[in-house]
């Protein structure tokens, strides 16, 4: 009767075990040596990051399975769990110069991005309801902490607040989903609920509905992405970048994972939802962007957009389409992170500014930072050739083959007017008056804005090892 | 004729803490004393797990007054007496609320009847069932819960314990705040004093005092 348990379970989880004990050592450095440790524990938490992608790149390439199910490694798993680790590793080191400047520069900073980071590989992998519950939960409470440390700042304050109380409302909605799932199927483990539910059934269908509403708060998809401008806008900057990358592939990830391993026999029920929301966060995404004047809140309608651009390859529901949302993951978070870049070190007289018009006349006062900036925008626009356009290529592409040909057709619209917003900026780094110069970019900046820039300019030269890799993670998920 | 006779009195404490608990909750909300909204909030715990008592889950019911009873609803009570809230002047803007909160719930609730009339569990349930409960009369709840939680469900017992962590962390992050001018007991210093820097013997002239 009594169950055994072996070591070599533990194989698998090692990067999250590394990630978790790091952590908690750090957090024992910093309650002990106090601040004058920060730099050190900053640093080392980049490290342990950095040490939890080698150890996922250096784990045996087949499928392991922990915990009787619950914890799952394949390709797909390991695909996005670099991703998620290289958007915190990056997040990371964009904050260091602003913490500092801004006194900011508190010990449980890096360790809450560890933890949460950690939460997010656990997300990814879970291979049942409760693992995927327990580690949205850590990601998440994490991140309600992170988007509300400044607390000395009513906005910041403001954002942890609101992000805490929708998300914790968002959380009873999934759960309630899952409660009912596992009411109906008996059981809430992935593949056991695809066999229990061959024939479908109204209540099924109903967990799935509050389920997915939760899935599609946490990724910030409309109609539950109320939250996103005013934490966006409220949190710090850096924080603000790191929101907008890492969270956002563990979402995505859990997402489709819950799609296609545990309701591949309901595919039109699932998929009519999926199809609503992409057409619906796209056209918020390019509609309610025009009229923004704070670019953090332009950024956030930006990611509305964008997981509506993602989530259009899952509602193919195809292995194509998987592909073409993890190269579209890819893609988003290296130029999500090279504009955060550059938001960051929109700075004044020791102070940031936030406002679309300060970037006027870049082009004169910083030409180059002007000239990395204009092509992101032109990637996030998805303008040929860059590497925005392939994202949305791949999915579209996806979607084609599917048969969605309104849903491709609806993407290409919304993306065309996505595109003015985007050109607006160019236009006034360009061509406007310009304003006075920004304060010199702190080198990490430079380092992620060179990095992303040319990644986006350069990716059709050589797209083949991020779409094979792609491809071979989406075949490990089918 | 037993079997009958401890159907009804199953049936009848069903009924009772059934009753007192769904009676309480609605005081809960109902009652403008916050103070005695707490106590009727414990008196439907309590009633609560007497439910699952009868349902035969002994170990639920015990953490629900321990955990609940004992540390949630204490929490509530002092909150409720610490803080200054006014709770009347909270509810003033319910009543117009209510049409609109009353019709969404009356929606909510056919749409709940509507699928539970229609719920029918999954056909092949029986076949994904990971770990079969084992018949009570072998093991006690709690030993049947100790069987799998180091084990099986060991991951999801250490992944819980890493949340309460970053819980424990989030409310020191936001809420601890060092004072400078705080005075506060340093026992080191308090030994390290002497009796050269702690006393001085002055010697006052009669009629002068100190200056």
């Amino acid at each position: 009767m009594s169950e055994t348990f072996a070591v070599r379970e533990l194989v698998p989880v090692l990067p999250e075990i590394v990630l978790v004990l790091g952590a908690m050592t750090l957090l024992m450095v910093g309650a002990f040596r106090g601040e004058r440790a920060v730099a050190s524990i900053n640093w080392m938490a980049i490290l342990l990051l950095i040490a939890a992608g080698a150890i996922i790149v250096l784990l045996p390439a087949e499928r392991m399975e922990s915990f009787g199910g619950s914890f799952v490694l394949e390709s797909y798993a390991r695909f996005l769990k670099l991703l998620a680790l290289i958007g915190s590793a990056t997040a990371m080191l964009m904050s260091l110069d602003y913490l500092e400047r801004e006194q900011q520069n508190r010990f449980e900073y890096p360790i809450l991005i560890l933890l949460s980071t950690a939460g997010m590989l656990m997300l990814i992998s879970a291979g049942d309801l409760i693992a995927l519950y327990l580690g949205l939960e850590l990601m998440s409470l994490s991140l309600y902490v992170v988007a509300a440390i400044n607390r000395d700042s009513v906005r910041s304050t403001e954002a942890g607040l609101k992000y805490f109380v929708l998300g914790a409302l968002s959380s009873g909605m999934l759960l309630y989903g899952a409660s009912l799932i596992y009411g109906f199927t008996g059981s809430v483990n992935f593949a056991a609920i695809a066999k229990a539910s061959a024939n479908g059934g109204i209540g099924l269908v109903f967990g799935l509905v509050f389920l997915f509403a939760g899935f599609c708060f946490k990724v910030s998809a409309v109609p539950f992405h109320m939250w996103t401008p005013d934490v966006y806008e409220g949190a710090p900057t850096p924080i603000t970048a790191f929101f907008a990358a890492a969270p956002k592939v563990a979402g995505i990830a859990m997402f489709m994972r819950v799609a296609i391993d545990a309701f591949p026999n309901i595919v039109p029920q699932w998929q009519q939802i999926v199809i609503f929301v992409a057409i619906a966060s796209m056209l918020l995404g390019a509609f309610a962007a025009i009229g923004q004047r704070n670019i953090k809140r332009l950024m956030a309608y930006s990611s509305i957009g964008h997981m509506g651009f993602a989530l259009v390859g899952l509602a193919a529901g195809t292995m194509q389409g998987v592909q073409g949302v993890l190269v579209y993951m890819a893609i988003y978070v290296a130029m999500t992170l090279g504009t955060f870049a550059c938001i960051l070190s929109m700075r004044r007289d020791g102070k940031m500014v936030e406002e679309i018009s300060d970037l006027a006349g870049l082009a004169r006062t910083n030409p180059a930072m002007a000239f990395f900036l204009a092509m992101l925008l032109f990637s996030l626009a998805g303008i040929p050739p860059l590497a925005g356009f392939f994202a949305k290529f791949y999915v579209f592409l996806a979607a084609i083959q599917a048969g969605l040909f309104t849903l491709a057709v609806i993407g290409v619209l919304a993306s065309v007017v996505g595109a003015y917003y985007y050109l607006m900026i160019i236009k006034i780094m360009y061509f406007d008056e310009a304003a006075r110069p920004f304060e010199p970019m702190p080198y990490q900046l430079k380092a992620v804005l060179a990095v992303s820039g040319l990644f986006n300019v350069l990716f059709f030269v050589y797209p083949r090892p991020l779409v094979e890799a792609a491809s071979a993670a989406a075949k490990s998920l089918f | 004729m037993r079997g009958a006779l401890h159907m009804i009195v199953y049936a009848l404490f069903f009924y009772l803490f059934a009753g007192v608990c769904i009676a309480s909750a609605i005081m809960v909300v109902a009652s403008r004393n916050p103070v005695y909204s707490v106590l009727f909030l414990i008196l439907a715990f309590v009633n609560a797990s007497g439910l699952f008592m009868l349902m035969g889950a002994e170990f639920l019911a015990m953490i629900l007054v321990v955990v609940y009873v004992g540390a949630v609803a204490v929490l509530f009570l002092f909150v409720v007496m610490m803080l200054d809230v006014d709770f009347a002047e909270l509810r003033q803007g319910a009543l117009q609320y209510l049409p609109i909160g009353t019709l969404v719930g009356i929606v909510l609730l056919a749409e709940l009847l509507l699928v539970v009339g229609a719920w029918a569990i999954a056909p092949h349930v029986a076949d994904v069932i990971a770990a079969p409960i084992p018949p009570f009369y072998s093991v006690s709840n709690t030993e049947a819960l100790g069987q799998v939680l180091y084990t099986r469900y060991v991951y999801f017992f250490q992944v819980a314990g890493v949340i309460l962590l970053v819980a424990m962390i989030g409310a020191i992050v936001l809420t601890l705040r060092h004072k400078p001018n705080i005075k506060r007991q340093d026992v080191s210093q308090q030994v390290a004093r002497t009796k050269a820097d702690a006393i001085e013997v002055v010697k006052v002239k009669s009629g002068q005092g100190l200056s």
